[in-house]
Parts: C-alpha cells; sequence; structure tokens
C-alpha cells in the first residue's frame, strides 16, 4: 500500500498536476475580470440591440456579425500582434494595458462573451411575453423601473441555462490566451512538454483541472437555476 | 500601418497563397465535419442502445471532450497520437517510426471535437422521431436497414440541419487551432506572412475577413439545404 502510494507520487500525472495548478490562479485572474465585465456589457448591448433607435440596434448587429463570424484565436491575435503593431498605439496610454499579453487576454474574452452574450439576452428579452410588460405598464412604471423590476428578471431567469453554456464555453476560451506567451495552466502544460518530452501526461494533468474548473461552473449555473426559477423546482 | 498592396497574387504579394490556405480551411473543416458525423452516429447509436457499457463509454467521450478546451484536445492529438499509433503497429510487428502527417492529425483531432457536438444533435433528432413511425416501418416488414435508410434518417436529417449548420459554423472556427500543428491554413499562413512583411495588422484583418466571408457564405448553403429539407412541412 505505501509502495502504491509512492509509486503515485512519482509519477509523472502527479507531479505535473501541481506545476499545471500553479497556473490555475492566471485562468481564474481572466475569468473574474471578464466575465462580470462581459455580463453587464452584455446585457446593455442586448438592450441597445432590441432598441428603437435603428443606428445603436444595426451598430450592435454589426459587432455581433463579425465577432461571431470570426474565430477567437484572430480577436486574440488582432489585439496583441495587431494593435501592438501600430505606432499610435504603441505611444498612447493604451500601450500601458496592450503590453501585457494578460489585458489582452481579457480584452479579447470581453469582447467575445459580450457578442455571445448580447445574442442570448437578446432572445431573453424577446420572448417576454406582452401582457407582463403591459401589466407593468398599467401599474405606473417607467421606462426604468418596468427594465429592473419585469424586463430584466424575467430575461435573465430564462437564458439562464444557455448563458451557462456560454460560461463554461469561456472557461474553455481562456486556453488560447496561453497562445500570447500567458503563462496560464495550458501554457505551463506546454512548458512542462518541452521540458519532459512526455506531452500526454502533460496535458492530461491540465485535462483533468478544467474538467473539474467547468464541473464548478456548471454547479454554480444550476445553483443559480434552483434559486431564480423556483417555480421549476421538482420538489421543495 | 496596412501593407494591403502585398496582397496581389504572384510572386510579390501573398495573395495566392491565402488562397491556398483558405481551400486548406475549408478542406480540413469539410473532412472533419464528415469524420465527426460518422463519429456523432456511432455515439448516438451507444446512447441509444440498452446497454450500460457503451453507454457509459458514450457519456464519458463526450462529457471530457466538451469539458476540456479545444486546444488541449489538439495538443494531445498532435503530441500523443504518433505514439499511440507507433504502439499499435509495434502489435503487428513493425517498428520503424511512423508519423501522421498534419493534415491527418488535424482532421482527426477537429473531428473528435466537433463529433461531440454533432452527437447532441444527431439525439435530440432522433428522440423526436414519433414512435408510430417505427411501428409503422415495422409492421410493414422493412429490414432494419430499410429503417434506417428510408424512415429514420430522412427525419433526422430534417431536424438536424439547424444544429448541424451551428456545428459546422463551430468546426470552421476551431480549424483556427490547428495552425498550432504547423498545417498551413488561414490562420499559419497569417504568421507567415506578418513575420516577412512585419506588418500583422494587415494579414489578420484578411484572415478575420476571410473567416466572415467563409462562415456567412456556408450559412447561406444551410439556409438554402435546410428550406429544400423542409419542403411540405413550413406554412
Amino acid at each position: 500500500m505505501i509502495e502504491f502510494i509512492h509509486n503515485i507520487q512519482n509519477s509523472l500525472i502527479y507531479k505535473n498536476f501541481f506545476l499545471v495548478l500553479s497556473g490555475l490562479d492566471n485562468t481564474l485572474l481572466l475569468l473574474l475580470i471578464s466575465l462580470p465585465i462581459g455580463f453587464i456589457l452584455a446585457l446593455l448591448f442586448a438592450l441597445g440591440r432590441v432598441s428603437k433607435i435603428t443606428f445603436l440596434s444595426r451598430t450592435i448587429a454589426s459587432y455581433i456579425f463579425v465577432i461571431r463570424g470570426t474565430p477567437l484565436l484572430v480577436q486574440i491575435y488582432l489585439i496583441y500582434f495587431g494593435l501592438g503593431s501600430v505606432k499610435f498605439i504603441r505611444e498612447s496610454f493604451l500601450w500601458y494595458a496592450l503590453k501585457e499579453p494578460f489585458w489582452c487576454g481579457v480584452i479579447a474574452l470581453t469582447i467575445n462573451t459580450v457578442a455571445y452574450g448580447a445574442e442570448i439576452f437578446r432572445g431573453g428579452i424577446q420572448s417576454i411575453e406582452k401582457s407582463q410588460v403591459e401589466s407593468g405598464l398599467s401599474l405606473g412604471f417607467g421606462k426604468f423601473l418596468l427594465l429592473r423590476k419585469i424586463i430584466l428578471p424575467i430575461a435573465i431567469r430564462k437564458v439562464l441555462p444557455s448563458y451557462g453554456n456560454e460560461l463554461i464555453l469561456m472557461v474553455k476560451a481562456t486556453s488560447l490566451v496561453s497562445l500570447t506567451t500567458y503563462m496560464e495552466m495550458t501554457g505551463i502544460a506546454r512548458k512542462i512538454m518541452a521540458k519532459t518530452f512526455a506531452p500526454v501526461e502533460a496535458f492530461i494533468a491540465a485535462g483533468i483541472l478544467y474538467l473539474f474548473l467547468n464541473f464548478l461552473m456548471v454547479q454554480f449555473v444550476k445553483y443559480l437555476e434552483w434559486k431564480y426559477n423556483p417555480h421549476l423546482r421538482l420538489n421543495n | 500601418m496596412f501593407k494591403f498592396d502585398k496582397l496581389v497574387f504572384g510572386d510579390a504579394g501573398w495573395g495566392d497563397e491565402f488562397l491556398i490556405a483558405t481551400l486548406m480551411t475549408l478542406l480540413v473543416s469539410i473532412l472533419s465535419m464528415g469524420l465527426g458525423l460518422f463519429l456523432a452516429i456511432i455515439t448516438v447509436w451507444a446512447k441509444i442502445i440498452q446497454n450500460r457499457i457503451t453507454r457509459f463509454i458514450a457519456n464519458f467521450y463526450t462529457t471530457v471532450i466538451r469539458g476540456v478546451p479545444e486546444l488541449l484536445v489538439i495538443y494531445l492529438i498532435f503530441f500523443g497520437g504518433n505514439a499511440v499509433v507507433m504502439s499499435i503497429a509495434k502489435v503487428f510487428g513493425y517498428n520503424k517510426y511512423i508519423e501522421l502527417n498534419a493534415l491527418t492529425i488535424a482532421t482527426i483531432a477537429i473531428a473528435v471535437i466537433s463529433a461531440t457536438y454533432s452527437s447532441e444533435v444527431l439525439r435530440a433528432a432522433y428522440l423526436s422521431i414519433s414512435k408510430g413511425q417505427l411501428e409503422a416501418a415495422k409492421a410493414l416488414g422493412l429490414n432494419k436497414f430499410s429503417i434506417f435508410l428510408k424512415v429514420i434518417s430522412p427525419q433526422v436529417i430534417r431536424h438536424a440541419l439547424p444544429g448541424i449548420g451551428n456545428v459546422w459554423q463551430i468546426t470552421l472556427k476551431d480549424t483556427s487551432l490547428i495552425s498550432v500543428t504547423g498545417l498551413v491554413e488561414i490562420m499559419r499562413q497569417t504568421r507567415i506572412s506578418s513575420n516577412v512583411e512585419h506588418s500583422p495588422l494587415t494579414f489578420l484583418v484578411t484572415a478575420a475577413i476571410l473567416y466572415l466571408c467563409l462562415t456567412t457564405i456556408s450559412g447561406r448553403v444551410f439556409k438554402s439545404l435546410e428550406n429544400n429539407y423542409s419542403k411540405g412541412f413550413t406554412v
């Protein structure tokens, strides 16, 4: 038995696991900044998309079209390599953020999740029954109160499952930031592979951590659904 | 900032290289979508037959691949694939070094990812076929193969086409990740060109436009396919 534990402790996956774990905070940092900002901006963009101001609605529609039609990798490279090659950006205050691969990753992930999130929230807002809005209006609600008390709560509740999917896609998307030399879990796994020439062990260790992260995310979304959709609970 | 004059065709520019790279992206997407659909059919089959072991394996496969970043799956298959093939070859008594070419590895890697998404779409489409259809087919005395070919697949295709269209878009965008394996598709060509010309912005914008064209055009194609397959069902 002791020998068995000793074998596990000496195995490459076990050692790699803790090395990759040291990149977990960098992965989480990317998510903790880009997800909340992405959520708020996505809501605002969705409201702009369904608004009656044609110019605003069209601009946001084309933004969503471009972001959803191109791979995230292109967006990350455009911000990291593309903007960095422009002279007046290198000389402006923007360079303080754009010279760091971390901030480039945060910006690219936020831009990406806003486009997908806005489209999800638009579906939620447009699926609200007209009678709900009318009853709000008949109670004398103003526009802002209507939004805060009726439209947003119902819309967000309805789209929780699909927004949960988007959150999981974002956890997976953080691995792409490793291609801009940012050392999060995938980046560390690649470094281990280059050092030890044992690719399978390195990437399986990273894969287990990502699976665990996504498992937590699924539980979090399930909890939110349970909390905010009490009428859908099977047993009280 | 921009050097769009470098995009002419011929020796002076990168136009023809980008055309070939775009075709390569399309080729990988189509091949891996096809292989992915084939894998997806097997996965769905493993899930719907009443067998615990096959269902567990299929569920394990879809859960793990969908919970792990695409980039990790590609790295794993790219760096680990050769070793697996070589150990299989060793069983058959072949001891020399085997190297899979980049196109094969890229196709397999993207197919493994896209199959997990396709299988969910196909399973939902299969479950939406009413039981009466299968019973009627059995009552007519059709054998299993005919039931699959003449009753199940036409209906599955009609129900699944919108979802398959989404999976195609995801697959097309995922091919950008296989640039890490060295296969010269749009993203790899972009890196090569921008390193030579010292103008990443030009070529990255070109790449974005090329991907936009590909997704838009294929979106149209799927729309017309949907119209074709839902003849007599739309109002």
